[in-house]
């Protein structure tokens, strides 16, 4: 095909029924009605925003009523903190999105490095290193020690993942009851049992872990006692 | 006309001519011309690799020694192709490795490879030396060992940012000890550890090694020991930039970056620890090129360690450098030509970072060679647009992302025509734009006014009827890709401007308002265009004509519709009619 104006192309094609009519750009000519789409294309069915966009209002009418056709959108202005997203938007890639999502599970654990610390197991021949900062709790904690030291078995925790140490009887049994249980070193150099304070205190002030035999670890209990009690 | 030169005089006064388009140009003077083009081509750029088959391109150039081929559209970036679309590399190796035994690199960027692929690359091409995957997928790490293995002259492996199955490291052990060609290596996109001492052993040995970029994997303290080995480095990538604060590990680094002499482009710097980053202090002042924009280090650790780069020309950077970090920069980087600030925390409608359109303003004051930016922020103004045009006329790449869709100019709540009418403006030689922000078609009119030289557009959420999309397919000359998204255009200006589209190498619409009857026209009447319509809830006939389609790439082609679709791609041709009575897959050819 050679290059023939468009106009002409356009009769040659038959789309005279398509045909815009274009008036001066901002001027009294335009034909805004040829060439305004006619909202009802059953589009809400094909588009799936969930998006919940605060609309401000810019004075054109046109806008707003085309726009509550392309989505369904709700007509308060409340912008909650994380929105439904978008498909694609913002237009950030998925390699760096996952980059990120990484980095941000990080730093959340309190301080932009990880939270190595180093993991000792009696008996075993070598020593294993976790970021602390991985875990949200001590289920997840022993779990992933769990799959690092295989025949490793640990006392029970209760639904907030810590133990009654205040119960000298239960702690005994478990102490008694299990092969291993786990210990850690803290900021004073002092070896505690994994488990009695909250997870954010014990992920900031643990140095080392070591997963001691049940039975050395019954001389610690006490002096964990003794602990808890000044703190409290 | 008198009688050409010979052959050969003429065939070496091609050799001068690298660029396609200098070579496209004298292929349509005469036969003969075109003839002696074409025998001399070595090197192939396919900017749509279903413009053409693989035939049609060994037929005409039978002695070729490079390819470049562009698979899926842009928008696959951000997820909104699917999977299994397409763009697969798989044919033209096959072609390729029976054409050109002679092939000497491939470069691939959003195309579907395999680790057959790969295999069969590393066996057929005897002299391969080149092998780029930007932003690709559908390989393992397995794949890359026989590239290792069998490659023997590789110079140049970039796994750009692709989505590699990562198996285990132990691919790049299989790099044979009298491998010594390697000029370039990019394994940044990669998680799993690979083999330090065989790393170590692979840059020793690689006396021209300019380009390393190191996976997350490689830590901190090992870094020192590669750099010694390579100090010839120009380009290097970080592993994890951080390690526990010891004296020891700062003082091995400073002195392993000290004699880093020709280093002019860092990156990485994954995990980020501040402290570690004085560590390069020797290196700032030579920097040119600096990509932190996986580093979460934040003011002042950041803007510190970027004002010490005195020479930078290009910086990609996250928002927690905000304005005043952008204001410094502008302050110390006169030689500035790229910016480009990425958003920390882009699913966060509020942010908690200070940066607005004042930082923009500012490196646009401040850096009189700022030619091309990208940046993300949550509010913006016409008047600091209209300040950005004035202040940059020399700018050719303009990408603003404002988080929240359709946010008109804060200070007045207007739409932002004015500002990016401001742009197109006084930006002449403006080659791609992106918009954000509330836009009415107005801005569209400024556009096809103005944005003669415009070859690359890309909107969202914007445009209020057809004429926006109308201004821009009659107005804009140079156009070459448009890329839309959730913006109200159908079937009239598309069908208006169907010719424009095939002096294009494409356009994409999706979530807009262009009509299953529409498309069925267009790939009707345009046998040079293959429309496709992408409908993941079903086939597009299940409704009526004037149903919207989810999804529309329309492209321009000499090789017909394609034979790889999946079940949700139709090909709008004249068959289109015949195949939708047929019932089950409604697949394209």
């Amino acid at each position: 095909m050679d290059m023939i104006s468009k106009e002409h192309k356009k009769e040659k094609l038959g789309f005279e029924e398509t045909e815009l009519r274009l008036g001066l750009p901002g001027g009294g000519g335009i034909v805004n009605g040829d060439l305004v789409i006619n909202g009802k294309r059953g589009y809400t069915e094909t588009v799936d925003l969930k998006l919940n966009l605060a609309l401000k209002e810019t004075g054109k009418e046109e806008n707003s009523q085309k726009e509550k056709n392309l989505i369904s959108c709700s007509n308060d202005s409340i912008k909650s903190p994380y929105k439904a997203q978008v498909v694609g938007w913002p237009p950030v890639r998925s390699f760096r999105k996952s980059i990120m999502a990484v980095q941000k599970r990080n730093s959340e654990g309190g301080g932009a490095a990880a939270s190595f610390v180093k993991v000792s197991m009696d008996g075993a021949p070598y020593l294993r290193k976790v970021d602390l900062n991985m875990y949200k709790s001590y289920q997840d904690l022993y779990g992933a020690l769990g799959k690092m030291f295989s025949s490793f078995t640990m006392g029970k925790c209760d639904s907030r993942g810590m133990m009654d140490f205040m119960n000298e009887r239960k702690l005994m049994d478990v102490l008694n009851g299990s092969d291993f249980v786990p210990t850690y070193e803290d900021k004073d150099g002092d070896w505690m049992l994994v488990g009695d304070v909250p997870w954010e205190i014990f992920v900031g002030s643990c140095k080392r872990l070591r997963i001691m035999k049940g039975t050395e670890a019954i001389g610690l209990a006490p002096r964990a006692m003794e602990k808890c009690k000044n703190r409290s | 006309m008198a009688q050409s030169f010979p052959e050969d005089v003429l065939e070496h006064v091609f050799s001068f001519l690298n660029h396609d388009r200098d070579r496209n140009a004298v292929s349509l003077v005469c036969k003969s011309w075109y003839d002696i083009e074409r025998l001399s081509r070595r090197r192939i750029f396919i900017g749509n690799c279903y413009a053409v088959s693989p035939e049609i391109v060994i037929r005409r150039f039978p002695d070729v020694r490079a390819v470049e081929l562009k698979g899926k559209p842009h928008f696959a970036d951000f997820n909104l192709v699917p999977e299994g679309w397409g763009g697969y590399v798989y044919p033209w190796v096959v072609s390729m490795a029976g054409a050109y035994p002679w092939l000497e690199e491939i470069k691939l960027k959003r195309m579907v490879v395999t680790d057959e692929n790969l295999e069969l690359i590393s066996k057929s091409f005897k002299n391969f030396t080149v092998l780029v995957l930007l932003s690709c997928e559908g390989f393992t790490t397995d794949g890359l060992a026989y590239i290792a293995a069998n490659c023997r002259n590789l110079r140049e492996l970039d796994l750009g940012e692709s989505e590699v199955e990562d198996l285990s490291g132990h691919w790049l052990s299989h790099f044979p000890d009298n491998c010594t060609s390697l000029v370039s290596l990019n394994i940044s996109c990669l998680g799993s550890e690979v083999s330090f001492s065989a790393l170590e052993r692979l840059v020793a040995r690689c006396p021209n090694l300019k380009t390393l970029r190191l996976n997350r994997a490689v830590p901190l303290e090992k870094l020192p020991n590669l750099l010694c080995r390579a100090p010839q480095l120009v380009e290097l990538g970080t592993g994890a930039y951080s390690a526990e604060i010891q004296s020891d590990i700062f003082s091995n680094l400073s002195e392993a970056f000290l004699g880093c002499k020709q280093l002019k482009g860092l990156s990485g710097f994954w995990d980020v620890v501040p402290a570690y980053l004085p560590a390069m202090y020797s290196v700032c002042s030579q920097i040119t090129s600096l990509n932190l924009s996986y580093a979460t280090a934040q003011n002042p650790d950041l803007v510190q360690f970027v004002s010490q780069c005195g020479n930078l020309q290009r910086l990609w950077v996250l928002d927690y450098i905000e304005d005043v970090g952008l204001e410094a920069l502008a302050a110390a980087c006169k030689d500035l030509q790229e910016l480009r600030v990425f958003p920390s925390d882009p699913y966060d409608a509020e942010g908690n970072v200070t940066l607005t359109e004042q930082g923009l303003v500012a490196v646009s004051e401040g850096c009189p060679k700022l030619q091309s930016v990208l940046y993300f922020c949550r509010q913006m103004s016409n008047a600091a647009l209209v300040a950005i045009a004035r202040n940059r006329p020399n700018m050719i790449r303009f990408r603003l992302c404002i988080i929240e869709p359709r946010a008109p100019d804060y200070l007045t709540l207007e739409p932002l025509d004015a500002g990016f009418g401001a742009i197109v403006e006084n930006c002449k030689e403006l080659l791609r734009l992106s918009m954000s922000g509330l836009l009415t078609d107005r801005v569209f009119e400024y556009i096809g006014t103005h944005a003669k030289k415009l070859e690359m557009l890309s909107i969202a959420f914007a445009g209020d009827s057809d004429l926006g999309l109308h201004h821009v397919l009659s107005g804009c000359e140079s156009l070459r890709k448009l890329e839309i998204r959730d913006c109200p255009f159908g079937d009239k200006a598309l069908l208006a401007n169907a010719t424009k589209l095939e002096t294009m190498r494409s356009l994409w619409m999706s979530s807009c308002s262009v009509s299953f009857g529409a498309c069925k026209l267009l790939g009707q009447k345009m046998p040079r265009l293959n429309v496709e319509v992408i409908n993941e809830r079903g086939p597009p006939d299940s409704g009526p004509e004037d149903c919207p389609v989810e999804k529309l790439y329309v492209y321009r082609t000499i090789a017909g519709p394609r034979v790889d679709m999946p079940g949700f791609v139709w090909t709008m041709d004249e068959r289109v009619s015949s195949r939708f009575s047929r019932a089950t897959e409604g697949h394209g050819d």
